[in-house]
């Protein structure tokens, strides 16, 4: 009986320390992947390239999600609103929410299972079928060459994509709150302005978003180099990579958002 | 630039030893290999000869011993003296590794287009001699995707030379391919090594086509080289696990039963 | 595999994109374009109590915001809080300006209001306000309600006596 416990703890404890391990190599892995950057800014056509695979092929579902995303809120936030007589509020609801939140929040998650788990299974791949072994024996380190490209297209698209979400969802709430429902639109956009400062509001959106985009995709690119080289492998690392940037995003959101917003 | 060498061998395996994770993969390697020679290293999987292709290349280093090509210690060159010497060693790994997300004729240009300074036009012309060397030439606007195994693995081959290198290493070349395409590499990497004035080292488990192909042999098992010699002398050698394997048999050294209990005994427990 | 110049060419307007989705944000949506780049005079007022005036408030005359909270300490001398507050240079307002602590609508956040004065001579930056009204805090405001309640109680009881 005893053994069965001291088993679970040995067990347990064995689980924290491999965790620990691991974001040790993990960081370890980033501060590689900067120091090799280099090649990157020379030879900024890599970075090009992958910023049409991570950002410009998530444009789709961030452009739609935004729109739905403002819709509801346009919907949900009136709802509220009317009972208080504040429905001229609405802009401000809607942009608020958006900018300060869902924006960076809501892209990044979309950002995350498509374009990071897309960067996982591919160079988990490409390391399963020995193109990185072979990149290596070639003379052209693979860090430079594969992953250090691929991190920085994410962290470009990253705000890129949430001012998009953002923006659409804006208009998303437009179209409901004023041609729907029947709003004031002078009133929607006036009470925004004045209500969403540039600096509290925005900026820090913007910066949220950029946090985001590193924690994904470094996540994602540590993830697929790091998978084991099979089939199996990669699935479960492009799996971990999803389920680990969700909650990457979630946890550094409270931690921002603390930070940005107590007392405003 | 390496040193004149004092020797005749370009590659040279002194007492190595190497172990991954307390487990020893090789126990005491020495062997040499002269310039311009095709060898061959054979044994069973998991016997190490993949990780003796990958110490020579400097992708590992060994725990005891010294690997020296053209007569530098590798496991000692600096970041960028390693970096150089892999630009003269060329290693075609099983199934190709070719990149997936390039064109064939991409695939042979990279080496040309990241480590030399080349105008398009000469690297254009030099990727078309490779191909047609290995007889892809027509094929050059495939995508890897496009080809067959066999196809992949002699465009993998025309990367391989790209830089005519003076090294080349080739793991496990026969690997799933049929016959025709099987003497087709065999006869490329023969062309290809006397035409470039390079040397080879081969890592198979194939018997045929190794024992026709090369000048030397050496014979791993469990980390040790249990024999060498030329193919001739191996054909008729008369230590048993060689035997066995160059003639295929069914049992030997490698027994054919996985290791159990008294078959008789087995039988009357179960029925109980 | 696409062709480079495509490729290029989707990647720009992708950047296009999400550039002009930031400048709609800070423009259209945020106050970017009315107030950063104007320069401004920055001038103090005390008052016993700020309420709950906040840092970046807008500071408004006649109702259209003429300027920012900047700043908001305690001063220990005159055990007051002290607020600085810049203004936008091209508004003057003479040197007896009064200034009150206001809020907008019932239960919204709370401003500085200016009344510009009669004096010819105008404020300059570092001047100090004079006359200053605190904000109006809720409790105060009930115990003065309901001391005023008990004493019209008293005086209906003795005019009743």
């Amino acid at each position: 009986m005893m053994s069965a416990v001291i088993g679970f703890l040995e067990q347990l404890g064995g689980r924290a320390t491999g965790s620990i391990h691991r974001l040790g190599f993990a960081s370890r892995f980033l501060l590689l992947t900067l120091q090799n950057s280099g090649m990157c800014f020379r030879r900024f056509s890599l970075v090009v390239r992958e910023i049409y695979f991570a950002g410009v092929q998530s444009l789709i579902i961030i452009l739609v999600s935004g729109l739905f995303v403002g819709m509801v809120l346009g919907l949900q936030g009136y709802d509220t609103l009317v009972r208080y007589g504040s429905s001229s509020a609405l802009g401000v609801l809607v942009a608020l929410s958006l900018v300060r939140e869902l924006g960076p929040v809501v892209a990044g998650l979309l950002f995350a299972s498509r374009a990071g788990s897309a960067i996982t299974a591919e160079i988990g791949l490409m390391k399963a079928t020995e193109q990185l072994a072979a990149m290596e024996m070639m003379a052209v380190d693979p860090i430079a060459r594969v992953i250090a490209p691929r991190f920085w297209a994410g962290v470009i698209s990253m705000p890129l994509l949430a001012a998009m979400f953002s923006a659409m969802g804006v208009f998303g709430g437009y179209l409901v709150g004023v041609r729907l429902i029947g709003v004031d639109e002078g009133s929607f956009w006036s009470q925004m302005q004045a209500a969403v400062d540039f600096q509290e509001d925005i900026l820090n959106g913007v910066i949220k978003s950029v946090v985001f985009g590193v924690a994904v995709t470094w996540i994602a690119v540590f993830e697929g180099y790091d998978a084991p080289p099979t089939a199996e492998g990669v699935s479960g690392a492009t799996t971990r990579t999803v389920v680990t940037s969700s909650l990457a995003i979630l946890a550094l959101d409270f931690m921002l958002t603390a930070f940005m917003f107590r007392g405003a | 630039m390496p040193t004149k060498p004092a020797t005749d061998n370009l590659v040279e395996v002194e007492s190595v030893n190497f172990a991954y994770d307390s487990r020893q993969i090789l126990k005491g390697i020495n062997l040499s290999i002269r310039r311009g020679q095709v060898v061959a290293i054979m044994g069973l999987s998991g016997c190490g000869k993949t990780t003796l292709l990958r110490l020579i290349g400097g992708a590992l280093r060994p725990t005891r011993g010294e690997v020296r090509v053209g007569g530098r210690a590798v496991a000692r060159l600096s970041h960028d003296e390693l970096f150089a010497l892999r630009r003269r060693m060329g290693m075609l790994f099983q199934f190709g590794a070719l990149f997936t997300d390039m064109s064939c004729y991409d695939n042979v240009a990279f080496q040309m287009r990241e480590h030399t300074d080349l105008p398009e036009e000469l690297i254009d012309d030099l990727v078309l001699m490779k191909l047609q060397a290995v007889g892809l030439r027509g094929a050059h606007r495939l995508m890897p995707s496009e080809l067959s195994g066999g196809m992949a693995r002699r465009v993998a081959l025309a990367r391989t030379t790209a830089l005519d290198p003076m090294l080349i290493m080739y793991d496990e070349p026969f690997a799933g391919l049929d016959p025709v395409s099987m003497g087709v590499i065999g006869q490329l990497i023969r062309r290809l090594n006397d035409s470039l004035g390079a040397t080879s080292i081969i890592v198979t488990h194939d018997v045929a086509e190794a024992l026709q192909l090369v000048d030397y042999v050496y014979f791993m098992s469990d980390g040790v080289i249990i024999t060498q010699g030329t193919p001739e002398e191996l054909r008729v050698s008369d230590k048993p696990f060689v035997h066995q394997f160059v003639h295929g048999e069914m049992d030997g050294p490698m027994p054919f039963h996985f290791p159990a209990d008294d078959y008789g005994r087995d039988l009357d427990a179960r029925d109980a | 595999m696409m062709k480079r110049k495509t490729l290029d060419l989707w990647v720009g307007v992708f950047v296009a994109i999400g550039l002009g989705a930031l400048l709609f944000l800070a423009l259209k949506v945020g106050n970017l374009a009315s107030f950063s780049a104007a320069e401004t005079y920055l001038v103090k007022a005390n008052f016993d109590n700020i309420g709950g005036l906040k840092k970046r408030a807008p500071v408004k005359s006649a109702g259209v915001v003429v300027g920012r909270v900047e700043d908001i300490v305690f001063d220990t001398e005159a055990y007051e809080a002290t607020v600085a507050f810049s203004i936008d240079k091209r508004y003057e307002f003479p040197k007896d300006t009064s200034a009150k602590i206001l809020t907008s609508g019932l239960l919204g956040e709370q401003y500085i209001g200016l009344t510009a004065g009669g004096d010819t001579a105008k404020l300059k930056s570092g001047d100090k306000l004079k006359i200053t009204q605190s904000a109006v805090v809720l409790e105060n405001l009930i115990s003065q309600f309901l001391f005023n309640k008990a004493a019209d109680g008293n005086k209906d009881n003795k005019d009743n006596k």
